[in-house]
């Protein structure tokens, strides 16, 4: 084998291989290290003696033993505990043969730990990022907007945090994994809307965010197939699959009935379609199951006016009794007001408006303008609108909304 | 990715070590970078003299002047580097860690900026 098949197997098994050292070693950093130097002597004697049968059992395997010897020599220079060494290598040693079928439960046992709820929510997906997906510090500080140093830092201190506050490497047990696997679930969401809301940053670099959520989405259903995971990753493919149609190519922002149907990506669509048939099967579903459905509902309609407005309106109801907050509040009014008529969805907005919860929040003002103007209170909707477009932060929005008010100028008669 | 470690310690510390725990520096800041051809992170690695021995150039309009000492009148002064191939700022951080002068100063990760031709 050569270099570019090593790089190959790197690509192909690095992740697999750090998870399974994590559990042997018991530590993020020796583990690297190990992983590393196993990978190096391979690189010397694979093109020479042959690819071994199973690379992946051959690099946890020298990986191991880089590891325990990298261990035996910090015992000698610094102050570590001696017991701690030899238990590891007692361990280590007792799994004479890399073990097949526990590495994808270490790949889980890896995602539980790097979002564990005591670590901070940016340390967490910093963490995953890096250790699951296996993007390096460069890629995620790009990614994020954020420094490098700052995305360095986090790492640092989560691994620190994970061996001080002795994190078990584990899978949680049932009664706690409704609860954790939540957790997951919100990392990858996170870094699926990073990538999503492509309203700033290197387009390129968020989409690639966004298709690591996905992949990671998959590895969660793979290896835990449980109906909220199979939720989330519906929803994110659902809403992939009309990713090209968000944008016109000056960089506005189109809406979902004015966006081109014919570009929506159909294998996605049926994909995230199937998976929440599967998903809604199972009784009482939770927030990103019906958050799949209602996506699912605009996916499968041919065109806006096909939308099955019921549905979707009846699946934001369910889901304001699952997860109430004022964002689904919004969405939901947005439904009836389609569905049942722009006064019907009026009087949902101002309870929402009256209730203070989200006051600054720009698409209240807008959602409001526009049932406004539907029901001809063009006064109204322009004042709205206005307040919409003060609140708005992202150029795009704010371009949109600055049409829309030109528009009511106009049919006012007032300056535009 | 090349990173660039710069080691920074105070004189006075160093000058502080008994003529044995300067020996055992020594000796562990030699094998630390064997350790890192062994592992295949090592590009190159030194130790500089005092900031005594230290001249700084600089050509104004065409003419050049030197002054003695270093260019940054700092208390920690710049005693070596080791420049190391990582996968990305924590695999340098990490090897960085372990260099056993950061147990006594402080070691600054810059990553190497290419330069396009």
């Amino acid at each position: 084998m050569n270099q570019a098949g090593i790089e190959a197997v790197y690509r192909a098994e690095s992740r697999r291989v750090l998870a399974t050292l994590i559990r042997l070693l018991r530590d993020f950093d020796l583990a690297e290290e190990a992983m590393h130097e196993a990978f190096a002597a391979a690189a010397v004697q694979w093109p020479r003696g042959g690819t071994p049968k199973n690379p992946r059992a051959w690099l946890v395997s020298a990986g191991r033993f880089k590891g325990i010897d990298r261990l035996r020599r910090r015992a000698r220079f610094e102050a570590i505990e001696p017991e701690l060494a030899m238990q590891i290598e007692a361990d280590a040693e007792a799994v004479s043969e890399v073990d097949d079928d526990s590495i994808p439960d270490d790949r889980l046992r890896l995602i539980f730990t790097c979002c564990h709820p005591t670590l901070a929510p940016d340390a967490q997906v910093a963490l995953t990022l890096r250790e699951v997906c296996g993007l390096t510090t460069e890629e995620i500080a790009r990614a994020f907007l954020v420094p490098t140093p700052t995305v360095a830092q986090r790492i640092v201190r989560a691994k620190a945090k994970i061996r001080e506050a002795r994190i078990p490497y584990m899978v949680p047990p049932p009664r706690e994994l409704p609860e954790r696997l939540d957790a997951v679930l919100r990392v990858i969401y996170l870094v699926f809307n990073e990538g999503y809301s492509a309203t700033s940053g290197d387009s390129v670099t968020r989409g690639e965010l966004s298709a690591e959520a996905i992949r990671l989405g998959r590895l969660v259903v793979a290896l835990l197939p449980e109906p909220e995971a199979m939720g989330l990753l519906a929803l994110m493919l659902l809403h992939e699959s009309r990713r090209a149609t968000r944008m016109s190519p000056d960089g506005e922002i189109v809406l979902l009935p004015d966006q081109d149907r014919s570009l929506w990506d159909r294998g996605q669509i049926a994909e995230g379609c199937a998976l929440v048939a599967t998903a809604r099967a199972a009784n009482r579903p939770g927030p990103y199951v019906l958050q799949a459905a209602i996506a699912a509902a605009h996916a499968s309609a041919r065109s806006p006016e096909e939308t099955d407005w019921m549905a979707v309106a009846r699946l934001y109801a369910e889901l304001l009794q699952v997860e109430p907050s004022p964002i689904v509040a919004l969405n939901h009014a947005a439904a009836v007001s389609i569905q049942a008529g722009p006064n019907a969805g009026l009087e949902l907005v101002d309870r929402i408006v009256e209730s203070g919860d989200i006051p600054d929040y720009y698409l209240l003002h807008s959602a409001r303008a526009d049932m406004l103007r539907r029901l001809g209170r063009f006064p109204e909707a322009e004042s709205a609108y206005a307040r919409a477009f003060e609140l708005a932060r992202q150029e795009p929005e704010r371009r949109f909304l600055a049409r829309r008010l030109a528009e009511i100028r106009g049919i006012l008669g007032g300056p535009t | 990715m090349k990173y660039l470690c710069l080691v920074y310690c105070e004189a006075s510390t160093l000058e502080g070590l008994s003529p044995e725990d300067k020996r055992n520096l020594d000796r562990d800041s030699l094998a630390y970078d064997r350790e890192l051809e062994r592992s295949g992170h090592f590009i190159a690695a030194d130790a500089l003299k005092s900031v005594n021995e230290a001249a700084t150039v600089r050509v104004r309009d065409g003419r050049m002047s030197v002054a003695d000492g270093p260019f940054a009148e700092t208390k920690e002064q710049l005693g070596g580097f080791i420049l190391v191939e990582a996968r990305d700022m924590n695999e340098a951080i990490r090897l960085a860690a372990g260099i056993p002068l950061a147990r006594l100063g402080a070691i600054e990760v810059r990553p190497i900026h290419v330069i396009e031709a």
